[in-house]
């Protein structure tokens, strides 16, 4: 009896499941005609059928569901362009449980933003600068342990991460006009966000599904933050004209209130938003780099045509290796957020021909500016920032280079999707150690200059 | 016996609106009332209620809530409005002429015309 019952609910488990992906039909209407299957499903054995064959007919007798999608769809047009029920109605399921979250996203933005208020009224700004992740961070990892009901273990080796790295940020002699403590600032955002990155996962960091989400997570909350950025400055602008009209400067407020609280809260607002969305609307970040692989290609391919061309390589200035950084950090984010998208089963095709190419470009230029580059660090010695950049660099290129060959292996059918997939996820604390790096152990090797 | 499907469409509205009259309902309970009344006759595509149910409740025909079953899932209950009762009667009059249209056109073929089959080639 038991046997045939957890039969039947996986079986219904599965039928949800496939009714799910018909867009315009509802989880509510779901639950309503699931209502309806179990009903059906209980007179049909009330009859002398066995739970199967029972379900089969229950099944069937409710109709092909591509055709009932289509009637749900004339009658609700609307669901097709998917809609953000942030808060439900009162009396959806739920609703209460939506609330208590608000008023958690809520207080945790006002407490960033409560955070940065006191950073900016007592610290300068270099000590600022470099305090900026840690400030807000643990509020979104408080936000994701929250949501994931994290072990109190866990919460306890977060807490213990968050604070080691404000002593070492806080409590190092660094030497203000040096530039280890420029690259503690530039590196530090990466461990607090590898740390919400722990919080996001829910303390089941190995899992690469789970890693590959938090990719998709950062992607969609750099998006919703701009967007966000986006109309707050176009609704500061209106207050500002009107506000103008009758002698009333902004300004101020502005800069002591508004930036403060608004830019922390936003990114907290932002993670609620993603968090609330997911199956919603379509990711972006996977849709942007569509548009631009093929343009970034072309934009890699000209940079090289113009660099050997011109060959003054040995005049460069050091700027060069921060800016290649750049071009890879793009070209990785680029081939990343097409991946984490991708169906892994389907075939290749020109997209990943597309993407092949940008892989070989970005490698041509980063050869002929790196070996540059080499020569001027052998003339003239190594500085923390030609190291901290080169490092970064060598990091960069092997994940390049072993993406591109896996790549490769898989447009030439030789490789399944998978082992990309699994190289991504697996390289990515790599940057977050190499981070921790920079930040915690320069500045010692380098004395602190 | 099967029942064309244009016909089946066509009498859903009142059918439904017809069991919602008789007091509140949920999805299964009206399927299973068009099967009783029909007696097996009329069997509809179960699925296919539920977005007629949601056009009704959209025009403001049929009202809608959510309650448990006795077992403690989500139920949705169906409940007619005085809109809906308008649009019940409209609908009885129109069937009502058409079912007695029928029934003449039906009496003067079933009995025998005078002229028999001769006039009956006339309209071929």
């Amino acid at each position: 009896m038991t046997d045939s019952t957890t039969s039947l609910e996986t079986q219904v488990a599965r039928w949800r499941d496939y009714v799910h992906r018909h867009r315009a039909i509802a989880p509510a209407d779901v639950d309503e005609m699931e209502d309806h299957l179990r009903e059906r499903v209980a007179d049909l054995t009330a009859t002398g059928l066995d739970d199967d064959e029972a379900f089969l007919v229950a099944v069937k007798r409710l109709g092909r569901l591509d055709a009932i999608s289509r009637e749900f769809a004339r009658e609700h047009s609307e669901r097709l362009w998917k809609q953000l029920v942030l808060v439900p109605d009162a009396d959806d399921a739920g609703s209460s449980e939506a609330r208590r979250e608000l008023t958690v996203v809520l207080t945790l933005a006002l407490g960033a933003g409560l955070a940065v208020k006191l950073g900016t009224t007592f610290w300068d700004e270099s000590t600022l600068l470099r305090n900026a992740g840690l400030l807000v961070a643990p509020f979104l990892a408080g936000y994701l342990a929250w949501k994931r009901r994290l072990t109190w273990r866990t919460l306890g080796m977060l807490g213990a991460a968050f604070a080691v790295l404000g002593v070492v940020l806080n409590a190092y002699p660094f030497d203000p006009s040096g530039s280890t403590v420029v690259l503690a600032a530039v590196h530090a955002p990466v461990v607090p966000w590898a740390l919400v990155g722990l919080a996001y996962v829910g303390g089941r960091w190995r899992s690469s599904d789970r890693r590959m989400d938090f990719v998709r997570f950062t992607g969609e909350l750099a998006i919703y933050v701009a967007l966000i950025t986006l109309g707050s400055g176009v609704l500061v602008g209106l207050t500002f004209g009107l506000l103008g009209l009758v002698d009333v400067d902004l300004e101020p407020a502005l800069e002591q209130w508004l930036i403060p609280f608004g830019v922390p809260g936003a990114l907290i607002v932002a993670a609620w938003l993603v968090e609330a969305k997911q199956q919603v609307v379509e990711n972006m970040a996977p849709v942007l780099t569509r548009v631009f692989t093929p343009l970034t290609t072309v934009m890699l391919a000209v940079s090289f045509t113009v660099l050997v061309a011109v060959g003054g390589l040995t005049t460069v200035d050091r700027g060069l290796l921060l800016l290649l950084d750049a071009v890879l950090i793009l070209v990785l984010a680029l081939l990343l957020y097409s991946i984490s998208a991708r169906d892994p089963l389907a075939r290749p095709g020109l997209f990943d021909v597309l993407q092949l190419a940008m892989v070989v470009a970005a490698l041509a230029v980063d050869t002929v500016a790196l070996t540059a580059m080499l020569t001027r660090i052998a003339e003239f010695g190594a500085s923390p920032n030609k190291v901290a950049a080169l490092g970064l660099n060598l990091l960069l290129l092997v994940h390049l280079v072993r993406t591109g060959w896996l790549l490769a292996g898989f447009c030439r059918r030789r490789r399944g999707f998978g082992a990309l997939e699994t190289w991504q996820t697996a390289y990515l604390p790599v940057y977050a150690a190499w981070a921790t790096l920079v930040v915690v152990a320069f500045p010692v090797v380098f004395g602190f200059a | 016996m099967h029942i064309e499907k244009d016909l089946v469409a066509a009498s859903a509205t009142p059918l439904v609106l017809g069991i919602l009259a008789e007091g509140e309902s949920y999805g299964y309970a009206i399927a299973r009332r068009v099967a009783e009344l029909s007696d097996g006759h009329m069997e509809w595509t179960d699925g296919m209620l539920y977005p007629l149910l949601h056009r009704l409740e959209r025009h403001g025909l049929v009202e809608a809530s959510w309650g448990r079953s006795e077992s403690g899932r989500r139920r949705k209950h169906y409940a007619i409005t005085a809109a809906g009762r308008e649009t019940l009667a409209e609908r009885q009059a129109q069937w009502h002429v058409v079912s007695k249209t029928l029934n003449q056109a039906w009496e003067a073929v079933s009995r025998p015309l005078p002229g028999g089959p001769a006039t009956a080639g006339g309209f071929a």
